[in-house]
């Protein structure tokens, strides 16, 4: 049981972890994306469109349905629906230079609203015989895990049991972490977040750096929501399934003390603190909202921690949530 | 030699943006509503590509959606009348720079303190102190929600877009925890109308005693924020706060004194909300408004008069929306979309407003 609670602690926390890397990744330019949520609800039925088209169109013979295909087409359009949100905040947010947090919560509004729309309608806008969105067949691409994960017993079923975008998460996080501590590119992005006005002064390329750390974070994200229909739920996309996770990641990123390696442990507590009700004995509903409280409340307690300790390197980026505007130096 | 090669074909951009000085305020309101007709043309467009209908058509539809009888223009109203109110709540924040976007959670405490002492105190009070627990509780139930994150952020600088966003979800969650404790019946998770502690209604209309409230604060904010010395307060710490504290300004009392008056707006909200209209308690009362007042209370500049056009357009929108999105049997998140195109084109707007292009003249081009 312990093995289960672990299994699904980690498939509740990738997607978590998607955001959570993404909004870390735009934070360190200096940028407060809160239309995260939005973006992944976008970067999910981005995914089911293409998935859904996709797979309707082998009505009646899904078994002759390239694997290949089947994942590639979803993956596609989950990256272009995630990198045009993200690029419209960091048009916004950076050439336009609007305010990010009402950039960011206008995204969130047409990004859940563009995911339960097309969730909802999805079956009368392409007039498919579908009788539900329901991707059974393409989430069974999504979720093939390595043949030898059922003989390894309990450690099979935690680490080797998930689809490729678990790992692929993982990897991203990772990355990202070593990009920004290791390389003269994440050190710019870096400089980036603190202090822009003394980053262009060095002859980086603000502007560039904040889109680019937009729009890839954007794209990480999306793939959270995409893990999060295909392989969580099998599939099955139904409206306002996702919930408040987006949120959920930003708090993850402050948890994490804006680390993206510190994120993965940090994904994992908080996806089994969705899901540990279930595991615990003769608990009621109402009291597994209150566990479902625990996340925000321990972000809100390191977030008053680490502002009373006030060590440099536990931080925000110094200019999050500020524009740049080389004039007004 | 390089050297007077580069200086020769100095590379010039396209444009430059410079800082535009004051333009007059019919320039400014021009370019606000060529950026509502232009969101309004593509998101016709995006309207007939899902509903293939004529865009008149669609445009009617929305009208009827919105004010096509009676009920429907008190029930736009009322939202109004809330939006506004959330609005109005977050503005002095906002103006003093302290960017409170927990507007959600303290209206939902608001709410769930006066449904509370509805269903524990209904019985026992008489009605006039009953009604007067409930509003005060409300309240305070708000303002201590608010100022929770502003006394950290006065003593400790802690980031309160963060915080504020967290105590959200808390408030929520706390929400869902007593629907379920006081669902009736038993289990249902549905709390019900609670048959005790509704505020009054005037000349029988339901919504009316909320609008006038309303009414009442929006002048009173308008007043507060522009007249008194506290909105004068509140607008130097906005602008620098070493300048306030330079003129001898308690900076900490201001953000905590404006965040308890910001979260006891919130608070009342709540209150009109479950006690005023609703007469129940669910974790979708606020319905978002927490949110959506932010991007009202940005787009009407802080002022609380834009504010009452600009909470209209964004009801009248959703409400058509939705009417669309009902007749062509869409998903109501239609709504959500079009509210969102909207917004993205005023923010885009005020670019335009407070920055000029200055494009690279034919001169140069002909030098190079």
């Amino acid at each position: 049981m312990i093995a289960t609670l672990f299994q699904r602690a980690i498939m509740q926390g990738i997607p978590l972890l998607c955001g959570a890397t993404g909004e870390i990744l735009t934070e360190k330019s200096g940028n407060l994306n809160l239309g995260i949520p939005g973006i992944m609800y976008v970067g999910g039925i981005s995914g089911v469109i293409g998935g859904f088209l996709y797979e309707s169109s082998f009505m009646g013979h899904k078994e002759d349905m390239n694997g290949f295909l089947a994942i590639l087409i979803p993956l596609v359009c989950c990256v272009v629906g995630s990198l045009l949100m993200g690029l419209i905040y960091a048009f916004l947010t950076t050439t336009m230079r609007a305010n990010q947090n009402v950039t960011g919560l206008a995204l969130t509004t047409f990004g859940v609203g563009f995911g339960n729309f097309f969730g909802g309608s999805l079956i009368k806008l392409t007039g498919s015989s579908m009788p539900s969105i329901t991707l059974s067949k393409t989430s069974e691409f999504f979720c093939q895990s390595l043949p030898i994960a059922e003989d390894l017993g309990w450690f099979g079923q935690i680490f080797l049991s998930h689809g490729f975008l678990a790992y692929l998460a993982i990897i991203l996080a990772v990355g990202t972490g070593v990009m920004l501590k290791r390389t003269r590119v994440g050190l710019h992005l870096r400089a980036v977040g603190e202090s822009p006005a003394t980053a262009d002064a060095a002859g980086i390329n603000v502007g560039r750096y904040k889109y680019a750390a937009t729009c890839i974070g954007s794209v990480i994200a999306g793939l959270g929501g995409l893990y999060y229909v295909m392989d969580y739920a099998n599939g099955i996309w139904s409206n306002d399934a996702f919930g408040d996770r987006g949120w959920l990641a930003i708090a993850i990123v402050i948890f994490a003390l804006w680390k993206p390696n510190l994120a993965i442990p940090a994904s994992i507590l908080f996806g089994g603190l969705y899901i540990v009700h279930n595991y615990i004995p003769g608990i009621d509903f109402s009291t597994q909202e209150l566990i479902k409280m625990a996340p925000y409340v321990l972000t809100i307690l390191v977030l008053i921690v680490i502002s009373i300790i006030d060590r440099r390197e536990n931080q925000p980026p110094a200019a999050l949530g500020l524009n740049y505007f080389r004039e007004e130096r | 030699m390089r050297q007077s090669h580069n200086s020769g074909t100095v590379k010039e951009p396209l444009f430059h943006i410079t800082k535009r000085a004051a333009i007059p305020w019919w320039q400014s309101w021009l370019i606000r509503i060529a950026s509502v007709l232009a969101a309004l043309i593509v998101c016709a467009v995006i309207t007939i590509l899902a509903t293939k209908q004529n865009p008149l058509e669609m445009y009617a539809t929305m009208f009827r959606g919105a004010v096509g009888n009676a009920r429907r223009v008190w029930s736009l109203f009322q939202n109004l009348a809330m939006l506004l109110c959330v609005s109005l709540a977050v503005t002095p924040a906002f103006k003093m720079r302290f960017w409170n976007i927990g507007a959600e959670g303290q209206v939902m405490m608001g709410g769930l303190a006066s449904a509370m002492c509805m269903i524990l105190l209904g019985n026992v009070l008489p009605e006039w102190l009953l009604l007067t627990v409930i509003v005060a509780a409300g309240i305070i139930a708000g303002a201590v929600w608010a100022v929770i994150p502003a006394i950290f952020k006065a003593s400790f600088n802690t980031n309160e877009t963060l915080f504020t966003l967290m105590m959200n979800y808390i408030a929520i969650q706390l929400v869902s925890y007593f629907v379920l404790q006081f669902s009736v019946p038993k289990g249902s998770g549905h709390i019900g109308e609670i048959p005790t502690g509704w505020l009054p209604t005037i000349f029988g209309q339901p919504y009316l005693l909320n609008i006038v409230v309303v009414a009442v604060l929006t002048v009173g904010m308008y007043i507060y924020l522009k007249y008194s010395k506290h909105g004068y307060e509140i607008a130097v710490v906005g602008e620098s706060e070493k300048t306030a504290r330079y003129i001898g300004i308690n900076v900490k009392k201001v953000i905590i004194r404006t965040m308890l008056l910001s979260g006891a707006l919130c608070g009342l909200a709540g209150v009109l909300l479950v006690s005023g209209t609703d007469h129940t308690l669910a974790s979708t009362t606020a319905g978002g408004r927490g949110f959506t007042a932010i991007m009202v209370s940005w787009l009407a500049k802080f002022n609380p008069l834009y504010m009452i056009l600009t909470s209209f357009l964004i009801v009248f929108l959703e409400k058509g929306a939705i009417e669309i999105a009902t007749v062509f049997d869409l998903n109501s998140s239609f709504a959500s979309i079009i509210t969102g195109i909207i917004i993205f084109f005023i923010i885009g707007s005020e670019f335009f407003i407070n920055y000029s292009l200055k494009f690279r003249h034919a001169a140069g081009e002909a030098k190079s």
